[in-house]
């Protein structure tokens, strides 16, 4: 979130969309109902009508993987309508920069598109610069070659014709969420966004979300109270594993994965360094090397010098490339290309896209080492129904692992706040924390590199690891600490003094840190994730502010861009509910993106300070399919043709391709159906920890498919009956629940009927159903390589025989 | 002091948090389920269910209606289900005085099931359930364990949305109507539960009763007469 759960009662409209916010983030609605009862309107935007729609003012339904259609029309709306922020526009994003003659669109294909490589030539899609690198602007917004204006013809047409015939929502509806949203485009109004999973596991997942951003830039609603674009971040800590790089491309902080070409410290610097020659530019990333260089010696110690580039050679680096996300990981498995690793905390043969494909790619391996509370479908793979585990070869060893409240540690919630959590109980049985087993493990691979060798034995034998698993002293050198006695602007500090933010940190060696975001949460005050202190100003209580409780990254700052929270003078655009003020000279409120004065002073700074240019980004030429988010089907569609381009599906979508990766062909007689998946409230993500516990599965005991009643007289299907869902990959079965919060669609003038399911259930809950994803495509975003578990075509009839569920 | 819930079912997400959590502070056993088309479940109150979250869907001239009430015992002032007890085993249900709890004590033993028939009919609300093996009569007990420990039932501690509430029964009835003044903006056929007679005050946004109690799934329309004829334990008295 750019903002934080709190937040959200400052905003005069919720747009829910792309989450079911009340079921899976059930404490969000705390605030969205306080938001409400201070006169906030609430839209959900979803196929489904849930428990969120039923506490919403509005739920407007729509065909699952038509999110751009629907913003796109908003976007034409507002420019036409004159809805947006002018100023803010203009001075806080890019929409005033001019962008270079190679920029063009045509038949739902950007410039410079190779087909058999389905890859862009992104250089296509510069701007134009003056002699210092810097791009040039209009601020009227009149040149035809400015973002403003390229913006404006892009979604000239998405026009509410099409955009209602495509996405199935009615022209009414359409309008009506237009004209409410929109109206928070006026000074002093926020709307807010809050999206999850629907937004982004589509094929075009990064640029459903991208939209949402450009529609809360042109209003103005970005840095705001009450506004930002708000990624719900589940309790499984989420927020925490992605900040310390649970993904595979990035090292901890979101600096990127070294590539085997760059080969060196200073040619990875280079390339991931980016720099402007603007003065009012902050471009934070400019700081990478100091994180980088800290990082390192946090990992290596004293082994880490400034000859061997502080010890980036012993780094691992990834093929330029090649795409080592689990869709692609789990590919090269199914290929026998993997002998053996392990699974922490996750359940694949449940979870993961195409999961009889998954199964399969396990049954491959020499060896599996899982981590996990209780057995699970992955665990227990080589039992699972239909195989006969004398057949399968694999060495399978299960480490018992223990629950969050058998162990000391953090997690980060979804508005970035470090809460720490105090050992309730000791662990069951011999299971223990995941930490004190990666410690273990590591311990004894190195101690037999110190006595056998091997190969490339350096970083093993190097790397800084403690002799017993502690979470307080991994909070610790995350947060980071001087590597020798240093004077910093007249200060001293000793060798081993923890520092106080990553302002301090420095690429010479002289300060270490696991993760620069963090830096600040654990200096000489202690560790500021344990504060639950309430105190606060009267400007923050305004906005509900609580910097003295737990501590957010970056700096304890709650509300991210705050500079765009202002006008260039530093007065806030909402006098009722400011985020920070200029006064008396010194910013007050939340802690500032830098303490630089406004941005009209000779020394003023641009708001946007990640972005190397210093604007919110509408034209956003880093993202590989395209710089405009354009409508393009999920890669299994109802439809053969769409109303904007003959362009059908993302031109970059990845996904993998084997015998088993079979997709129904667009409009599939065999397959009708339009399938979207989801969590429900009372089962936690996959539904291990949950399926096992009684209670809970009391609740939700069993799989289930949602369904129209006009779909159910179409088969013949009674409330309660169990039937057979099918797809080109896999058959499942399900109770169906007919209901009317479901509601056949019109699309380009046809009936198209969704139905919808959880992805909880798995084989080892006894009659509970098994994998919903045995139905999903490993189809996938070409910018982060998320999965499509949103969209896929099936077939539903009613079951004659049921193996899968007690019934 | 006298002491009062507000259940206001229209701040209600139908988390199940209270169901659950009322569940796991008395010790009660999971009981087997099946999905049977709808999320309520289990489908009724049981010896080991003294709190369901009732679930009620129907769709009129295109507009989809979700209710969620999470069902338990009224407490009323007036107990009726008391008032039946008393001629077959005084002190088998009793009064907190403290409180005003209706509890039910462990000589409901000593009732005989056709006895706990006529009480459980006796109940406006038709809240009490038997549990056959032991010949106790269960409900919700307001958790006077924790009351008496300056504790918030475990069902009103659970509520993130402000659906559960509870203290005095004065400022509880003032919450009550200044919450119906609220609501009723939107909802304007919103009611008020009985107030004057329990300890349990709900705030309903859609007092039909049809579609309230029976937990009945997909209702697309409703006919007058499906609506008396689902009339069968209509609330004693609405208060507007
Ligand atoms: S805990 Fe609150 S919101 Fe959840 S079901 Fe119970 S009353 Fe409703
Ligand atoms: S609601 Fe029923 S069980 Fe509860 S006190 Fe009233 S009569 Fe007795």
């Amino acid at each position: 979130m750019t903002n934080h759960w709190i937040d959200i009662k400052n905003a005069d409209v919720i747009l829910i969309m792309g989450s079911n916010a009340a079921e899976h983030h059930p404490i969000s609605f705390k605030w969205v109902l306080k938001a409400k009862d201070a006169g906030a309107t609430v839209i959900h935007i979803d196929p489904k009508f849930s428990r969120t729609s039923a506490r919403s003012d509005m739920h407007v339904p729509l065909r699952s993987g038509t999110d751009i259609p629907l913003l796109g029309g908003m976007v034409r709306y507002i420019l036409e309508k004159e809805k947006f922020n002018r100023e803010y526009v203009a001075e806080y994003t890019n929409a005033s920069f001019i962008v270079g003659e190679g920029y063009d669109f045509k038949n739902g294909l950007f410039s410079g598109f190779d087909p058999s490589a389905k890859k862009y030539d992104q250089k296509k899609w510069v701007f134009t610069v003056d002699e210092n690198g810097v791009p040039k602007r209009d601020k009227t917004l009149n040149h035809p070659r400015c973002v403003f204006q390229l913006m404006k013809k892009h979604y000239q047409r998405y026009t509410p014709k099409k955009v209602s015939a495509v996405t199935g929502v009615s022209g009414e509806n359409l309008l009506k969420v237009y004209e409410i949203y929109a109206a928070t485009g006026a000074p002093g109004k926020a709307g807010t966004m809050m999206y999850a999973l629907g937004w982004t596991q589509h094929t075009v997942g990064v640029q459903n979300i991208r939209l949402g951003a450009i529609v809360q830039l042109l209003l103005g609603n970005m840095g705001v109270a009450g506004g930002g674009i708000n990624a719900l971040r589940g309790e499984p800590n989420v927020q925490g594993s992605t900040d310390h790089c649970i993904l595979w491309n990035t090292l901890p902080g979101y600096l990127p994965l070294p590539t085997s070409d760059q080969t060196t410290l200073e040619k990875y610097l280079r390339a991931n360094t980016p720099q402007t020659h603007d003065p009012k530019s902050v471009n934070w990333w400019s700081n990478k090397p100091k994180y980088v260089v800290s990082l390192l010696k946090g990992w290596m110690g004293e082994a880490a010098t400034s000859e061997n580039g502080f010890g980036y050679g012993w780094l691992p680096k990834a093929d330029p490339g090649v795409d080592y996300s689990v869709i692609f990981l789990l590919d090269r498995m199914y290929k026998g290309q993997i002998k053996g690793g392990f699974i922490l905390g996750h359940n694949p043969a449940q979870s993961m896209p195409n999961s009889n494909k998954v199964r399969k790619a396990l049954d491959k391996l020499d060896w599996l080492a899982v981590a996990e509370i209780h057995n699970s479908e992955t665990t227990d793979f080589w039992r699972r129904p239909g195989v006969d585990p004398k057949k399968i070869q694999t060495e399978v060893f299960l480490l018992p692992s223990c629950q969050r409240g058998e162990k000391d540690g953090s997690i980060t919630n979804s508005g970035r706040w470090l809460m720490w959590h105090a050992k309730g109980i000791e662990p069951m049985g011999r299971s223990r924390s995941m930490g004190s087993m990666v410690v273990d493990i590591f311990k004894r691979v190195r101690a037999l590199y110190a006595k056998e060798s091997g190969a490339f034995p350096d970083p093993i034998l190097k790397m800084v690891w403690p002799e017993v698993y502690d979470a307080d002293g991994v909070a610790k050198r995350i947060n980071g600490a001087y590597t020798r006695d240093m004077t910093v602007k007249g200060k001293q500090y000793k060798k081993g003094e923890q520092v106080e933010s990553f302002l301090f940190l420095r690429d010479d060696g002289s300060t270490s840190s696991l993760n620069w975001l963090y830096a600040g949460s654990y200096g000489s005050a202690g560790n500021l994730a344990r504060r639950r202190d309430l105190a606060q100003t009267s400007m923050q209580a305004r906005i509900g502010l609580f910097p003295n409780f737990s501590w957010a990254w970056p700096v304890n700052r709650r509300i991210l861009y705050n500079r765009a929270s202002v006008d260039p003078n530093g007065k806030p655009f909402n006098a009722a509910k400011p985020v920070i003020a200029w006064e008396n000279d010194k910013w007050v409120g939340d802690v500032p993106d830098g303490p630089a004065p406004p941005m009209a002073s000779p020394r003023g700074k641009y708001p946007f300070i990640m972005q190397m240019q210093g604007m919110g980004q509408l034209y956003g030429p880093g993202r590989v399919d395209g710089p405009f988010p354009e409508h393009y089907e999920p890669a299994e569609t109802p439809v053969r043709s769409h109303p904007f381009s003959a362009q059908l599906s993302n031109p970059c979508m990845k996904g993998a391709q084997s015998d088993m990766d079979v997709l129904a062909k667009p409009g599939d007689p065999r397959f009708p159906f339009v399938l979207t998946t989801y969590g429900v409230a009372e089962q936690w993500c996959g539904g291990v920890d949950t399926r096992n516990t009684a209670l809970l599965l009391e609740t939700e005991p069993q799989l289930y498919v949602e369904m129209s009643p006009e779909l159910a007289r179409l088969r013949g299907i009674g409330n309660g009956e169990p039937v057979v869902v099918e797809s080109a990959r896999g058959r499942v079965e399900a109770i169906a629940m007919v209901t009317v919060r479901l509601t056949p669609f019109t699309v380009l003038g046809k009936t198209v009927h969704l139905v919808g399911m959880p992805f909880c259930f798995g084989w080892t809950t006894p009659g509970a159903g098994d994998a919903t994803n045995r139905l999903s495509a490993s189809v996938c975003d070409p910018n982060v390589s998320i999965p499509e578990y949103k969209a896929c075509l099936v077939d539903v009839r009613k079951a004659q025989k049921v193996t899968e569920l007690h019934v | 002091m006298a002491k009062a819930l507000f259940i206001d079912t229209s701040r209600c997400i139908a988390c199940r948090g209270c169901q659950t959590a009322c569940k796991e502070w008395h010790g009660l056993p999971a009981v087997p389920t099946r999905q049977r088309g709808t999320h309520q479940n289990p489908p009724d109150l049981n010896p080991f269910n003294y709190k369901l979250v009732r679930f009620t869907e129907a769709k009129t001239a295109g507009k989809v209606e979700w209710l969620f009430f999470p069902d338990q015992c009224h407490h009323c002032l007036e107990p009726s289900c008391k008032g039946t007890a008393e001629s077959f085993a005084p002190e088998a249900i009793v009064v907190d005085k403290k409180t005003g709890a209706v509890v039910y004590t462990e000589k409901t033993a000593n009732l005989t099931a056709a006895q706990c028939k006529e009480i459980q009919q006796s109940c406006p609300y038709d809240i009490p359930r038997r549990n056959d093996k032991t010949g106790i009569l269960t409900k919700c007990d307001m958790c006077i364990d924790r009351i008496r420990a300056d504790l918030a039932p475990i069902c009103v501690k659970t509520c993130g949305t402000g659906a559960m509430n509870f203290g005095e029964r004065d400022a509880m009835l003032a919450m009550a109507h200044h919450r119906l003044g609220a609501v009723k903006v939107s909802h304007p056929k919103a009611q008020l539960v009985d107030p004057e007679d329990v300890r349990v005050i709900y705030l309903v946004t859609n007092p039909e009763p049809a579609l309230k109690k029976q937990g009945k799934q997909a209702v697309e329309s409703y006919s007058r007469r499906e609506l008396l004829g689902g009339l069968v334990s209509p609330f004693r008295r609405m208060a507007g």
